[in-house]
């Protein structure tokens, strides 16, 4: 089988259109109507309860870590700050663009808004590209966020636990952006109506990075940018470790959720920090369901989907030898076992994603 | 040409909720607000061509199951990413215990 082009502007993509793989239906355990309605309903309290407490915290680290620098007892004080800013934000990034951390629409927007500048993701520019992940969920050529391609690019994965990969494409593009332009890959998924927004936010973090580098200069140190820019690559670890798992070794060109996406066990500072994404197949499939219904859903679900990973190492000791053996093999992918009392797999779907 | 359409009973619909109705290869989705007010948009949700039915209705915002794009079901205005295009809304009459849409 020839190399996959993973690119949007490839030959995969486009046979993804023409197959029908693209924006197709998707596989949905049954659920009553009553009791969806139930599970998407919407709350503030849970995410403000949430949002102070990671406010609230990262304050206390960053300024724990400010009063004791450079000493070397600033240096836990960093890393607490830093998962926070690098990993907790990617799961507010993540829930407040679906618009379902909380009920109050300006409160979704203003913390998205925040995370997504730590994260250096283009609020504009993702929103949409997290759109298309959703309508085409690990389909080759049409999906931007498969992290776990095949081959997988192992270098970049083990390089993003410090950011390295994905915060200098962010600001890469930052730059690209600022200067009036897109990424051609970009203009495929944003729409004509939207593309000056992620320009005009691109130069406002410009603006915010120049001063806090300006101010850098003026003291002589690299404190500022301690605070703001740095933790993206020294606290995102934790976010790259949860994140791989949703998806990695499992199938492609697939549109059953059970077959390409990982539920997996975790400990509550991970939920935390993750915001409960470890309910992942349970996501793709409600994506309306809030992050604190998750377990709910899964719950009510459970039945249908295959067993989760019992805990993150467990998780792992599936996907490294999966990962490792696609070095070799890309054909190679985990087939999921469904328990008895699940409806069935259209076998047919395991046959296209070989 | 437009014509009345008897598409569904009152109490098919629970309060802040919607329902999906199909006539002549054309899908609607019927909606009862919490002041008990009943309308009618397109089916299908502008951005991406899935079923409004199975969404949330928060007051007069429908929620678009797949993406969370919301409408004002009123109007038919898109309110929130990933739409930009309006819903298509239809005239709705109640004859006793009868629905009627305008299409």
């Amino acid at each position: 089988m020839s190399a996959k082009d993973y690119s949007l502007l490839g030959p995969d993509g486009a046979e993804a259109v023409e197959s029908g793989l693209a924006a197709a239906q998707w596989y949905h355990s049954d659920i009553p109507r009553k009791e969806m309605k139930a599970l998407m309903k919407r709350e503030d309290g849970p995410a403000i309860r949430d949002t102070l407490i990671l406010f609230c915290l990262m304050i206390v680290f960053v300024v724990g870590a400010i009063a004791l620098w450079p000493s070397p007892w600033s240096i836990p004080l960093w890393l607490c700050y830093g998962v926070l800013y690098g990993s907790a934000m990617d799961s507010r990034w993540h829930e407040c663009g679906h618009g379902t951390a909380f009920r109050t629409a300006w409160m979704n927007d203003l913390v998205y808004q925040i995370a997504a500048f730590m994260m250096v993701r283009n609020p504009v520019t993702w929103r949409w590209s997290h759109a298309r992940h959703h309508t085409d969920t690990i389909i080759v050529g049409r999906d931007p966020e498969i992290v776990a391609m095949r081959p997988p690019k192992l270098f970049r994965i083990l390089a993003n636990l410090v950011g390295l990969a994905d915060a200098w494409a962010g600001w890469s593009r930052m730059l690209l952006n600022a200067s009036g332009r897109l990424h051609p890959e970009e203009v495929t998924f944003i729409p004509a109506s939207e593309q000056a927004k992620a320009i005009r936010v691109a130069r406002v973090w410009l603006a915010i990075y120049l001063a806090t580098i300006a101010l850098a200069l003026w003291l002589g140190s690299i404190l500022p940018l301690m605070v703001v820019g740095l933790p993206r690559l020294y606290g995102a670890w934790h976010h790259v470790l949860t994140g791989v798992l949703q998806h990695a070794g499992l199938a492609e060109n697939v549109t059953d959720h059970r077959l390409n996406s990982r539920t997996v066990y975790m400990n509550p500072v991970s939920r935390f920090l993750y915001w409960n994404m470890n309910y992942h197949i349970e996501h793709h499939m409600f994506p309306m369901v809030p992050y604190h219904r998750l377990p709910a859903l899964h719950a009510k679900i459970k039945h249908d989907l295959p067993a989760p990973s019992p805990s993150i190492w467990a998780a792992y000791c599936e996907v490294i030898p999966a990962v490792l053996r696609q070095l070799r093999y890309e054909d190679f992918f985990i087939k999921r076992e469904l328990p008895d009392s699940a409806r069935p797999y259209r076998e047919d779907l395991h046959q296209v994603a070989i | 040409m437009t014509e009345w359409i008897d598409a569904c009973a009152k109490d098919d619909i629970d309060p802040e909720d919607l329902i999906r109705f199909d006539h002549q290869g054309r899908s609607f989705a019927i909606y009862r607000s919490p002041d008990d007010a009943f309308y009618c948009t397109d089916g299908l949700c502008t951005h991406e061509q899935v079923h409004l039915a199975d969404g949330l209705v928060m007051d007069h915002v429908i929620e678009c199951p797949k993406h969370n794009g919301q409408f004002d079901y009123r109007s038919g205005e898109a309110l929130r990413a990933p739409v930009c295009e309006n819903l298509n809304t239809y005239t709705v009459k109640m004859e006793g215990e009868r629905i009627w849409i305008l299409i």
